[in-house]
């Protein structure tokens, strides 16, 4: 079967050097993969480095060990070992990530934050922001905020903001990061959507979801990360 | 992959018995955005100098496009600097002339790359200052009747105007107040994303530098001590030094 993502041996331990050099061991040995079409749901108890893998993922933290495959223009492809030009590449075309917090940049409106990976990718400015209307609207985003600085925004307007971007660019994989925890119900059911959207056109999903009853309807498979003293 | 715009070796330059550069390297690609950051006295204005030809370095190589910057004559560097490259100086009476109006100081950098209609020139600097977001109808006053943001944005405006490929910024957002250092680094991320520029920018504002940059530099004691993608060098960063610059910075 096609892999979209996958870790082999994946590995990860902070070192503080400023707390007298401890060290953190978070990951060890993750072994997983992600097919087209599916979305795991990561599960585990609080800290035992959920979120932390998602980063990795990323290569928002760099990997200790070990491998991480990304399926990027037809190829496997190790993020873990790849330089900043290719992981920029990677994140363009492939690989997406709805973290948790919306990052804001000052001036910068909600619809443009949305459009800004379509731009980046070199859609054309109009089709990017019609688009970006388009998935704020449907997460019920009132218009009169579209062109607006999210900075004031209440939590959930900004998460929706930060959904809207991360569906916007239709990726090949995309990681979501606890993506419903501050929306009510109705636009709960309206990510729901989007996931299963994702799924039909392909797209492998990875996502953290405290929310067991979202987590049920989105899900086709769990993956249990485990403490590190648990696990060994 | 594409091949780096400059490249630079093993630079080291040594003031008495400090070393302000120990052994530095860096590439930089076309529309890449490389911020090299660090505390006062690490080496990093030293660097943007040295790379830049403005500072001759006591060994190493530097090379744009295949030329050696080094080796190549003044005249041939201030060519590089009228037409391809830019610099965004911290301070901007140090990158325009004061007693030219704010259009002669856009279309005087027009004209040393060849332009000679007047009323072409006069055309593009009216759209430059807009771009700047200066009202263009302002564009025979002198520089020196501007605040400071005001002249930030007209040095920037004199240096993009001639569409460098490469520009070097040192703090150029150094001497302003917060409300305007946030206009001036968002006009800076949208012209240089539109534009597709590499930008070397030496900051020692990180908040700054997770904006603007795609990839960081960090300096200490004329060392590179960790590079990497932005979000990977702050989020995740490997060097206790490091760890300390991104531990002290207050979260606004």
């Amino acid at each position: 079967m096609t892999i979209s993502l996958a870790t082999e041996g994946l590995s990860k331990v902070f070192r503080l050097f400023l707390q007298g050099d401890v060290r953190i061991p978070v990951l060890a040995d993750v072994d997983f993969a992600v097919h087209p079409g599916e979305c795991v749901a990561l599960t585990g108890p609080s800290g035992a480095g959920k979120s932390t893998l998602m980063r990795c993922l990323y290569g928002n933290y760099g990997a200790g060990s070990g491998r991480i495959l990304v399926r990027h223009r037809g190829a496997l492809v190790d993020l873990a070992a790849a330089d900043p030009m290719l992981v920029r590449e990677i994140r363009r075309e492939t690989l997406g990530y709805v973290s948790q917090f919306l990052r804001v940049i000052p001036r910068i409106g909600a619809r443009d934050i949305v459009a800004e990976p379509l731009r980046a990718r070199g859609v054309a400015p109009e089709a990017a922001l019609a688009r970006a209307t388009e998935l704020l609207t449907r997460l019920n985003l009132p218009p009169r905020l579209h062109g607006l600085p999210p900075a004031t925004f209440s939590g959930g307007e900004q998460q929706r903001i930060n959904l809207a971007r991360g569906f916007a660019a239709d990726y090949p994989v995309l990681l979501l990061d606890e993506p419903t925890a501050s929306l009510d119900p109705v636009n709960r059911q309206v990510v729901v959507t989007l996931i299963a959207e994702a799924k039909a056109r392909g797209a492998a999903l990875i996502g953290i979801f405290h929310d067991t009853e979202i987590r049920d309807q989105v899900a086709d498979r769990l993956f249990e990360v485990l403490p590190i003293q648990d696990a060994a | 992959m594409s091949t780096p715009l400059l490249t630079a070796r093993d630079l080291t330059l040594r003031f008495g018995r400090i070393a302000a550069l120990d052994g530095v390297g860096l590439e930089i690609h076309p529309g890449e955005v490389v911020a090299i950051v660090g505390e006062s006295g690490s080496g990093k204005t030293t660097l943007l100098r040295v790379l830049s030809g403005l500072m001759r370095p006591d060994g190493g190589e530097v090379s744009y496009l295949g030329q050696d910057v080094l080796g190549m004559s003044e005249a041939a560097r201030r060519r590089l600097m009228r037409t391809e490259w830019g610099f965004v100086h911290q301070n901007p009476r140090d990158g325009l002339r004061m007693a030219v109006s704010a259009g002669g100081n856009i279309g005087e950098r027009l004209m040393a790359t060849g332009a000679r209609h007047y009323g072409n020139i006069r055309e593009q600097a009216a759209h430059w200052l807009t771009r700047v977001e200066i009202d263009p109808a302002r564009m025979d006053e002198v520089p020196a009747k501007f605040s400071g943001g005001m002249q930030q944005r007209l040095q920037i405006a004199r240096t993009l105007v001639t569409l460098p490929k490469l520009v070097f910024m040192d703090e150029p957002t150094g001497g302003l107040d917060v409300s305007v250092q946030a206009r001036l680094l968002d006009l800076i991320r949208a012209l240089v994303a539109d534009l597709g520029l590499a930008v070397l920018i030496v900051t020692h504002d990180i908040a700054a530098a997770r904006l603007l940059a795609h990839r960081m530099l960090v300096m200490r004691h004329g060392v590179v001590v960790e590079s990497g993608l932005t979000d990977r060098v702050l989020d995740d960063p490997q060097h206790p030094y490091t760890q300390l610059l991104v531990s002290s910075v207050l979260a606004a």
